[in-house]
């Protein structure tokens, strides 16, 4: 496809999904302020790569939320679901 | 049109979704042994699950032309105590003549834990004693990237070649390891999690279209039983020729899951 057949298949699609990320971030601005959330932290640094100008984003915001730990818990006993974001957050270097 | 979707958990699903499926073209369907949502309470309930899995589902495919072939095992969720996942696992042998059994699947990691693991290399184990192919489980989220490597690296060090083995949930950042350890590699097609269909397409156009394939992995939880369908119409959406889109999803499933005597889509 060319440049201008992805937009012209793409952007209204996109479009909608980046005035929901607006909103998201203007619900969680309403809200009264609360301890750090890692996957507060970890969206606001992806919305970062979004913008950064470079490629394989969706990799690289993949790779930013996953666990880089090397360590293996012997059961799963006590461990929550996962949550979409890593207990700790890596730098975009390391990941 | 026809296409397979090669994993799907059909137990989970209506009779009317295999009428939509049969209307839309699909031929065949592998289901691979999972998680009910629930833990079962006895290593019965897998006996019951595996009976189901290898009797009751291919006749109610069978009602609208479609082909039902299974993978057996436990999953890496309810895997996490060795105890009870060794008493399912010694249930699996006498299930393995079943005519609709293709290998040992879905096996992997849930939260990549030391038990986990220990019961993953048994089933790795007990596919190469029985020579069967396996279909592989990948994390969710944020566990995927760590219990993709894990995996993959317990599956080199058993005997069974990489090209028998597909692992399944792969998304950008997992796929390029998958492919160039010489796995073949599914895209599992969910609303939220996984990848969506323009994503999965996304995929194909970076990594290419050998070795890889699409499926919805339907289930009991948000999922869409059309989900290949709709892949497919978003590969011609891109123009992409016939012949692509039959080959992700329709002959690599095919190719993949041939090395198998007992698959063979009816003419």
């Amino acid at each position: 496809m060319s440049r201008e057949q992805v937009i012209d298949t793409y952007f209204m699609e996109h479009r909608a999904k980046l005035i929901d990320i607006a909103a998201y971030l203007d619900r969680l601005d309403r809200t009264s302020r609360a301890a750090d959330d890692i996957r507060e932290t970890s969206f606001r640094q992806c919305l970062e790569i979004l913008a950064d100008g470079e490629s394989r984003r969706a990799a690289r915001i993949l790779s930013l939320l996953s666990d880089h730990t090397t360590a293996l818990p012997q059961s799963a006993d006590g461990l929550k679901g996962a949550s979409g974001a890593p207990v700790s957050l890596v730098t975009e270097d390391s990941a | 049109m026809r296409y397979i979707d090669p994993h799907i958990h059909m137990v989970s699903r209506t009779t009317d979704d295999y009428q939509r499926m049969a209307q839309a073209g699909c031929v065949a369907v592998t289901e691979p042994a999972f998680w009910a949502g629930f833990d079962r309470s006895s290593a019965q309930g897998f006996y019951d699950y595996f009976r189901q899995l290898t009797e009751y589902e291919p006749r109610r495919a069978a009602q609208f032309g479609i082909q039902h072939f299974t993978w057996l095992c436990i999953n890496p969720k309810e895997a996490d105590d060795p105890g009870f996942a060794r008493e399912v696992v010694s249930l699996i042998p006498d299930f393995l003549d079943n005519t609709n059994v293709l290998g040992i699947g879905e096996i992997g990691l849930n939260k990549n834990t030391k038990n986990e693991l220990i019961i993953l290399e048994e089933q790795i184990a007990l596919a190469e004693k029985y020579q069967q192919m396996v279909l592989v489980h990948t994390p969710h989220l944020e566990d995927k990237l760590k219990g993709t490597r894990i995996i993959m690296d317990a599956l080199a060090a058993s005997s069974i070649d990489a090209g028998r083995i597909l692992i399944d949930h792969v998304e950008e950042h997992t796929v390029a390891e998958v492919l160039d350890r010489g796995f073949w590699a599914g895209m599992t097609l969910y609303p939220d999690t996984k990848v969506t269909p323009q994503r999965a397409v996304d995929i194909i156009e970076m990594y290419g279209s050998e070795r890889i394939w699409m499926n919805s992995a339907g289930d009991w939880g948000c999922s869409d039983p059309l989900a290949v369908p709709k892949a497919r119409l978003e590969m011609k959406r891109r123009g992409h020729s016939d012949e692509r889109i039959d080959q992700v999803t329709l002959h690599n499933p095919q190719a993949f899951l041939s090395q198998c005597d007992r698959f063979a889509i009816d003419q």
